[in-house]
């Protein structure tokens, strides 16, 4: 029982240090601040006290840091899909997003901006190391903290877009936006045929 | 003698008896058989009890297996709701949290399961929207539900059915995906009127432990309200907007994608939630069985005894009265 007990103390120091979150089965870790939204407890305890009030998203959610008074070097990226986090607090030096005004470069220090996505080219640049990624339309935030919050439906690198299915899918929907007859069928084709010189330009450019 | 110890025995069957419900038909067929001995009869039958074991091991096993499937799907979809919990951040760290806002439209989206025997998570979430309903229902607000699965259905249709505006059900039937949630996401703000949009749905801990949650989506003429009056949303005049004709345009997208991205990490982790509970409500029922199968067997060995020796007792007593 000892050496049990020597072990567990062994083990745990090292599982301190590797900041790697261990996923236990059939449970998940979920930061709990127990400060709610003080308005909507007070709200709640005068109309049913008898039920312990809901939670609320910003409970379950690290606080993001203030604005710092020093421009920051370094750019922190969240990068989201439905599906995955693609990246999450990663530090970067720039972050180039498609925006539906074009291609919009971030940078530690940018001003605080609310950008709409269209499908399109992103990249990830972190010192020399560049990392493409295709994404869907999407949204993209930049807060005043330096924080740069990426959100898209779909995300695919580049390395995995087969460029002759690209060229086939471009021709298949061009033939048909020009034979479309109703309007949904027309907007079908439109994006298909959007969507898809997006990521020609994307592989060529 | 056996008759009192089986009475005894059945009224302490009882309290036993709590959530799972197959449990319970059983426990009518214990009635007849107690009329039959009050009938005269000296001991209940071996017949009967036995009976009984066969259907509780029955019973036993199937949520045995119920429980193991439960486990199997859990596993699948928590990862799932894990990796999904990124999405709704962004949008919380760009225009805060604001349980507490108070508008003429507000739209309750409750989500629910559809298949039952999943523990109390359902009720718990058709409490907090009935609560919800009452802190924001007043002279001047009127607040409306939308329905996902039938078990909030079933609930909320016996005394709000006049403030149901929509139901949908069968979301599990084809696996999930953000396509289809942003269909039904799609559907609500099209056919629902709303100032606020509240969702309320059970975040997944482990599985024993449920946090029912409400997270609230703002319409874009509220969002415009409220940052101009200041307070969590105060910053929002200070981000650039970029893309699209006018601001307001990208604003009714924005809160259109945020209802999307809330709903599904909201039906996943429902979802996960689900599995758990009906994990531990069959384990509890299966250990339950487990329990009364050993009460039943020991009032059948008593009986089947009791029986031996009265038998024995009578020709022993019939042998010494033929000698004497």
């Amino acid at each position: 029982m000892i050496r049990q007990v020597a072990s567990r103390f062994l083990t745990r120091p090292t599982a301190a240090a590797a900041v790697v979150t261990i996923r236990r089965p059939f449970s998940t870790e979920v930061t709990d601040s127990s400060s709610g939204d003080t308005a909507f407890v007070e709200a709640w305890k005068k109309v049913v006290p008898n039920i312990d009030p809901p939670r609320t998203p910003s409970q379950y959610m690290q606080p993001r840091p203030p604005t710092p008074s020093t421009l920051p070097t370094k750019l922190t990226v969240n990068f989201v899909l439905p599906y995955a986090s693609e990246l999450s607090g990663k530090e970067v030096d720039m972050v180039i997003v498609p925006a539906t005004t074009g291609q919009m470069g971030i940078l530690p220090g940018h001003v605080p901006t609310i950008a709409e996505l269209k499908p399109g080219l992103l990249s990830v640049h972190e010192g020399n190391e560049v990392k493409k990624y295709f994404i869907s339309s999407g949204f993209a935030f930049v807060h005043p903290n330096s924080y740069a919050d990426i959100l898209a439906v779909e995300a695919v690198p580049l390395d995995k877009v087969d460029p002759a299915e690209v060229q086939a899918g471009l021709n298949k929907f061009t033939q048909k936006l020009s034979s479309a007859s109703t309007e949904l069928e027309k907007a079908e084709a439109q994006i298909g045929v959007d969507v898809h010189s997006a990521l020609n330009f994307a592989l060529t450019g | 003698m056996a008759m009192a110890a089986l009475r005894r025995e059945g009224r302490r069957l009882v309290p036993l008896v709590s959530s799972p419900r197959p449990i319970n038909a059983i426990q009518s067929t214990l009635a007849p058989a107690e009329e039959q001995v009050g009938l005269g009869v000296r001991s209940i039958s071996t017949q009967i009890v036995r009976n009984r074991m066969k259907s509780v091991k029955n019973i036993q096993k199937i949520t045995k297996a119920m429980k193991m499937v439960a486990a199997s799907k859990l596993r699948a979809i928590q990862v799932r709701a894990e990796n999904s919990r990124g999405l709704w951040q962004p949008f919380t760290a760009l225009l805060g949290d604001t349980p507490s806002v108070s508008v003429k439209k507000n739209v309750i989206v409750t989500i629910s399961s559809d298949k039952g025997l999943c523990g109390g998570i359902n009720s718990t979430s058709v409490k907090i929207s009935r609560a919800l309903h009452k802190i924001n229902s007043g002279p001047d607000a009127e607040c409306k539900y939308v329905v996902l699965g039938e078990k909030a259905k079933a609930q909320l249709i016996r005394d709000s059915k006049k403030h149901i505006e929509l139901t949908m059900t069968e979301l599990q039937k084809n696996f999930l995906n953000y396509t289809q949630v942003s269909v039904i996401a799609d559907d609500i703000l099209k056919n629902v009127e709303y100032d606020a949009l509240r969702i309320v749905f059970n975040k997944f801990q482990s599985v024993v432990s449920f946090l029912p949650t409400t997270a609230t989506v703002l319409s874009p003429e509220v969002v415009e309200r409220e940052s101009e009056a200041g307070g969590k949303i105060g910053s929002l005049d200070s981000y650039e907007i970029e893309g699209g004709e006018t601001k307001s345009e990208v604003l009714q997208n924005l809160s259109e994608f945020q209802f999307s991205c809330v709903m599904f990490n909201g039906v996943l982790e429902n979802a996960c939630s689900e599995q758990g509970a009906r994990m531990s409500a069959m384990d509890s029922s299966s250990r339950n069985a487990g329990d009364m199968l050993d009460r039943l067997t020991l009032t059948y060995n008593r009986t089947r005894q009791a029986s031996i020796t009265t038998e024995l007792t009578e020709i022993i007593s019939g042998a010494s009265a033929l000698e004497g």
